[in-house]
């Protein structure tokens, strides 16, 4: 049997020829098979490692991560959901459906459970159609325009952290904003954008749409070179003026695109909790009343003090049920749309 | 010779050179660039203006009714003090602690366990590819509790291991990589293999190189990730002392007084930087990153 040598291999593309297909392939890979110490043909022509545990060892620790920092976790939130555990341990006790019942009982628990489906509401059609023009301004080949392109990507690419912190300062009372206005005399007083409930929540729904714009521009812009040019030309043709051929051939032409899009934001308003953090204050906005859900989970779920990790997650349960719903009727609408 | 200047060295041809009126007509291209300078302001500026305040002095408004754009007399004093007042430099040690250890044990898994992956099937291989598939399905947010419990469990809480932890190696990652070694012609492994090579060798001289692209993805991806997460560092870091960048600034937040909106300017300023670089350098691989993460559905 021939033993693993030492011997450097030949790099692809430079000596190695390539078998030109038909026979020589397999008869090549024959003799491979008859050198080589790995795999060895099975039954139905699959080939099997002569070590069985080989392909186990390499793809070990992806297997280990996504089992226990993945799979497990969710199965165990269902677990806690039914128990009264606590963030910092300690012994903890079945406690049946209370925590559920209790969820549904508990205001914070629906006006995050709002802010949140708001969030999606309002933010998912803006991300859908604002980029999507954006790409279309940056498709046309001018010059400089990599510059504008790379520029408009800067935002994604600052944490939300930095972010907030900058969009603060702009919209503080004696923010760049107000200040702007005031000189202008467009306004008396300053906008309270960071200390009234509903303005901070359209506050933190701009900066998720500035983050995300360049993201999806990007994304958009693969999808555009797959229009036909020709379309557009022979609208033009027709004297279809620019907006029409952008409902008309753009749109259609982007569909799935603007589908996926859709979808990934969705998900993604769920998911909202630092730009709230960062324009509400860490309590959440005034008493509370921006919290999303995953802002109310670590409220009520983390604080080493008062969290109670079994309500915690029965609302996780909660949130993960809303994300699968928007999922699975994504998928529905995907559907419909292309039958 | 004339003929001795390489043609390609020859400057183009007058008529080859694009001219302006072939970019459309003058009206439309104005109104291109007009709307492109709009939206730039938009997306850049508040970034821009973060960093003009950084380099203000302390006799200089950031904002208020004297507060100019351009800073009159810049200095780096901002620079100096963030340092002093904040410990910026413990920060940023430890963000690049956790960006080191998971951009090394991304790489390394992510790289193994999709090799495999693409391989032609061997038991079991069916069931790892459900398995990554499954723990995919779960929004971070919705298992956030349990996995804290987990790392309370670990005793590592308020350590920069944990913060790591959980995000070791991504199934998003061992995918993207799956996806590129596929792409490698079985035509030239075979010959590898009748030059005797190992699974080892094979993997390491000719998948990796010819997979380069999508480990730059890998890489890059994860460096972001780890530099600008959030949420989970708030959850798992408790001392000031284990705090990294992110979480350190969200400190500097405008309702806590006392600090200098110069200082922390110049704080974010120097949270954008690495990424920023890194970006610049690595352009053209960065949008493959964002059409690879429509992989994630």
């Amino acid at each position: 049997m021939v033993a693993d040598t030492t011997k450097p291999v030949s790099l692809p593309g430079t000596e190695a020829a390539r078998p030109a297909p038909g026979s020589a392939p397999s008869r090549i890979r024959r003799a491979g098979r008859a050198l080589r110490p790995g795999p060895a043909p099975g039954a139905n022509g699959a080939a099997l490692y002569r070590r069985w545990w080989q392909p186990w060892l390499w793809a070990a620790p992806a297997i280990v991560c996504a089992a226990v920092f993945g799979v497990f976790p969710f199965l165990n939130t269902l677990l806690l959901s039914f128990t009264d555990a606590k963030p910092l341990g300690g012994a903890a006790s079945f406690v049946g459906w209370s925590n559920y019942t209790r969820m549904l009982d508990d205001p914070d628990f629906w006006l995050a459970t709002r802010n949140s489906l708001l969030y999606a509401l309002i933010v998912v059609p803006l991300m859908v159609l604002l980029p999507l023009l954006l790409a279309v301004l940056v498709e046309k080949q001018l010059p400089g325009i990599g510059f504008f392109r790379s520029a408009f990507y800067t935002p994604v690419l600052a944490s939300s952290v930095v972010v907030g912190l900058s969009w603060q300062w702009l919209l503080a009372d004696e923010g760049l904003i107000n200040t702007s206005l005031e000189k202008a005399h467009l306004i008396e007083d300053a906008i309270p954008f960071l200390s009234d409930s509903w303005l901070i929540l359209f506050s933190a729904m701009g900066l998720t749409l500035w983050k995300g714009l360049g993201w999806y521009m990007i994304f958009y812009l693969a999808a555009l070179g797959n229009v036909p040019k020709e379309l557009h030309e022979a609208a033009a043709m027709d004297g279809a003026g620019a907006v029409r051929r952008f409902w008309h051939i753009t749109v259609p032409g982007v569909r799935q695109a603007m589908m996926l899009v859709g979808t990934l934001t969705g998900i993604g308003s769920l998911r909202v909790f630092t730009e709230i953090y960062m324009l509400g204050s860490p309590t959440g906005g005034p008493g509370g009343a921006d919290r999303t859900l995953p802002f109310y989970i670590r409220d009520v779920g983390l604080d080493p003090l008062t969290g109670n990790a079994g309500y915690g997650s029965a609302v996780s349960v909660a949130l993960f049920l809303l994300t699968l719903g928007l999922t699975l009727l994504a998928q529905r609408l995907t559907k419909e749309d292309e039958s | 010779m004339t003929t001795a200047v390489p043609k390609s060295r020859r400057p183009m041809p007058r008529r080859l050179m694009p001219r302006w009126r072939d970019y459309g007509r003058p009206r439309e291209l104005v109104l291109r660039y007009l709307l492109l300078l709009f939206v730039l302001g938009i997306t850049v500026g508040p970034l821009l203006w973060q960093f003009l305040a950084s380099l203000k002095g302390t006799g200089e408004d950031v904002f208020g009714e004297n507060a100019s754009l351009l800073p009159h007399d810049p200095t780096l004093r901002a620079y100096r003090e963030v340092f002093e007042q904040v410990p910026v430099a413990t920060y940023i040690w430890n963000s690049l602690f956790v960006v080191v250890l998971s951009v090394t044990s991304q790489l390394l898994f992510s790289t193994t366990a999709g090799y495999m992956l693409s391989k032609p099937a061997w038991k079991g291989r069916r069931a790892v590819w459900v398995l990554l598939a499954a723990s995919m399905m779960f929004p971070f947010e919705s298992i956030m509790v349990s996995l804290f419990l987990s790392i309370r469990d670990l005793g590592l809480v308020d350590s920069l291991v944990g913060v790591w932890l959980p995000g070791f190696v991504g199934a998003i990652n061992v995918l993207l990589m799956r996806g590129a070694f596929l792409a490698v012609p079985r035509e030239i492994e075979d010959s590898a293999m009748i030059d005797g090579a190992g699974e080892w060798q094979r993997f390491r001289h000719l998948y990796l190189p010819s997979a380069w692209g999508a480990i730059l993805v890998v890489v890059i991806n994860t460096f972001i990730a780890a530099w600008d997460d959030f949420l989970w560092p708030l959850i798992v870091l408790r001392s000031e002392a284990n705090m990294t960048l992110t979480l350190g600034l969200s400190r500097l937040q405008s309702s806590s007084f006392g600090y200098d909106q110069r200082v922390v300017m110049a704080g974010s300023v120097i949270s954008i930087v690495p990424v920023l670089v890194l970006f610049f350098i690595t352009q053209r691989w960065f949008y493959k990153g964002v059409s690879a993460g429509a992989v994630k559905l």
